[in-house]
């Protein structure tokens, strides 16, 4: 079992505060810390899972600059194979269309049976590279996966759906699934792998390489703005004592 | 004359509310650019759904097929994609949802139109010349809002997030037609085999009064006894948003949200939730709703009737203690 998995640094946003920039198009990174995708995290587990159970190689792809190779060596610490990083000039400004095309000229001849991505991307949030990129390479796909079963090329899989419910389907390899929070327990790497890790090979492709000579944007952020806010809670204001007993006192009137 | 549709979903005999925002919005959309709205609805036996929808649209395309019985994305791409070819719409809306994940970029990127998914505002601006499309999209889980606009191209697709616009009923007298399909059974690469019912658990959290829910601030799964003690001062249940349920410190019938639980409780607490619009599907009819988080521009608090901005390791250990004094005295 053969698997490629598409991985994102993103920016933890989750907990910090969000600014936009100078140019009204992007945010200040400056103060924020990076690290992978969560849902590509899980993707990432879920496919060191699959090989130690079924054999076979993780390779472990992403776009974006130098400091993705700290995300990639995190990924061959925890048990991945090879890692390739693509960046070029031409690739700065993307889309997710953009971003699978890319991707697809990387990884279209390699030897593999699945293709694992996030469901959705903590910054974008557009959950659409596994599903383009599946389309693209001409494979199935389904996203927001929370169960993986290989049986003979075809596997059954679990998918969220609202409300609670799964939907279980079997789905043909090679396939593409976008993998949902919670499938697995991701794990951490151990120093010594990690320090292993430091020292393997990172390959870097570049739109050469790729043979790609210029980027396609099918969409394009023209500005970023706060949300207008139809309602805004009244913040109540103090020491950690004096919100407290305002808020108990509102609390037990009501 | 510009066409738009607007695929209406349904799945074990029910259209979500997003399927009739759509419907609205793509009527909307139609009569400003005086075009014409079509509602697509796939399925087996699905008659009765075209019937209740041609109110709602200029005309109602209806593939009826038993493969279609279950909204599979693969074999709906089939038939979309061929449909959309003979048809060339302007726009087409999709649902956010979890069948829209699967089927929408897929679709456009095999009919090689632009996409943007998620969206909660659509306009078109009309230039002079060529009428401009936009879309506004919430990215870093709602903490900002983006405009974004497409290459230029004469068809575009779009997916909408649940609630993002109202429906109204329309009072259309649409046409129903019949679409061949151009397969007679689902694609052998996917295969539906059965659904599986949501867990019920012990505590069942749409029926509390008063539920306390807590999200990833938490940190540590030692720190829930934070978040236990301060809904046992106030009688109420302990509830979560999804990265809670992914650590396993919660079961999954305690998650509030799209894809959990629906709850309107009279009092709901949201501590160290940020408010991704998942977590908000799933709260934001609670009667009185606080919200306890570090980052004043957290999406909860505009939600929120109160809210306070601090540390809730600060706030809310004092908060349960002055809950039991006053409930003492």
């Amino acid at each position: 079992m053969n698997i490629i998995v598409c991985i994102k640094r993103v920016p933890d946003t989750a907990d910090a505060a969000v600014n936009i920039d100078s140019s009204g198009k992007d945010i200040v990174k400056d103060r924020l810390t990076f690290d992978i995708n969560e849902s590509d995290n899980y993707a990432l587990e879920e496919a060191i899972l699959l090989k130690e159970k079924l054999g076979g190689t993780v390779t472990i792809v992403s776009v974006g600059p130098p400091e993705c190779e700290d995300t990639l060596r995190m990924g061959l610490a925890k048990g991945a194979d090879t890692a390739i990083r693509i960046t070029d000039e031409r690739f700065t400004e993307t889309d997710g269309f953009a971003i699978a095309e890319i991707i697809k000229s990387a990884i279209k001849d390699l030897d593999f049976d699945l293709v694992l991505t996030g469901c959705i991307a903590t910054d974008d949030g557009a959950s659409q590279v596994g599903p383009t990129l599946a389309e693209l390479m001409d494979i199935p796909h389904a996203t927001l996966v929370t169960k993986i079963d290989v049986n003979n090329g075809v596997v059954r899989v679990h998918k969220e759906l609202e409300g609670g419910l799964t939907e279980v389907f079997d789905i043909k390899l090679p396939a593409l699934f976008a993998i949902q929070t919670g499938i697995n327990e991701p794990r951490y790497a151990s120093l010594i792998a990690i320090r292993r890790a430091a020292a393997k090979e990172i390959k870097v492709l570049g739109a050469g390489e790729l043979g790609i000579e210029e980027v396609s944007l099918k969409t394009k952020v023209e500005s970023l703005f706060r949300p207008p806010v139809a309602k805004h809670a009244e913040i109540l204001q103090g020491t950690p004592d004096e919100v407290s007993t305002k808020l108990a006192q509102i609390l037990l009137s009501s | 004359m510009k066409k738009i549709f607007s695929l209406v979903e349904h799945r074990r005999g029910e259209i979500p509310d997003v399927s009739y925002e759509l419907l609205t919005k793509g009527r909307e959309l139609a009569k400003q650019e005086n075009g014409e709205f079509t509602a697509l609805v796939l399925g087996h036996n699905v008659k009765e759904f075209a019937e209740k929808i041609k109110k709602e649209a200029d005309r109602v395309f209806v593939v009826d097929k038993e493969f279609l019985k279950e909204p599979n994305a693969e074999a709906y791409q089939i038939v979309l994609s061929d449909i959309l070819k003979k048809e060339s719409p302007f726009l087409t809306l999709i649902g956010h949802t979890a069948l829209g994940m699967d089927l929408a970029s897929s679709l456009a990127t095999s009919l090689n139109i632009p996409i943007a998914t998620d969206c909660v505002g659509i306009d078109i601006e009309d230039t002079g010349k060529m009428p401009v499309l936009l879309v506004t999209r919430q990215p870093y889980n709602g903490k900002l809002n983006a405009k974004v606009s497409f290459a230029a191209g004469s068809q575009f697709m779009i997916t909408v997030r649940q609630g993002a616009f109202t429906s109204e009923q329309g009072n259309l007298s649409g046409k129903i037609i019949d679409i061949a399909s151009p397969i007679e059974k689902e694609p052998d690469y996917r295969k539906f085999i059965e659904y599986i019912e949501a867990v019920v658990g012990a505590v069942d959290i749409t029926q509390a009064e008063v539920v306390v829910a807590v999200g990833r601030g938490i940190k540590e799964k030692e720190n829930m006894s934070l978040i236990e003690e301060l809904a046992n001062s106030l009688g109420g249940v302990v509830a979560c948003s999804r990265p809670i349920v992914d650590a396993d410190w919660l079961p999954k019938d305690r998650q509030v949200g799209s894809s959990g639980k629906i709850v309107k409780p009279k009092l709901y607490i949201a501590i160290g939730i940020s408010g991704a619009f998942q977590h908000i599907m799933g709260m934001k009819n609670a009667d009185t709703i606080v919200a306890i988080n570090k980052d004043p521009n957290a999406p909860i608090f505009n939600e929120a009737d109160y809210g306070i901005v601090d540390d809730l390791f600060k706030v809310v250990p004092v908060l349960k203690n002055k809950i039991k004094e006053l409930k003492a005295s």
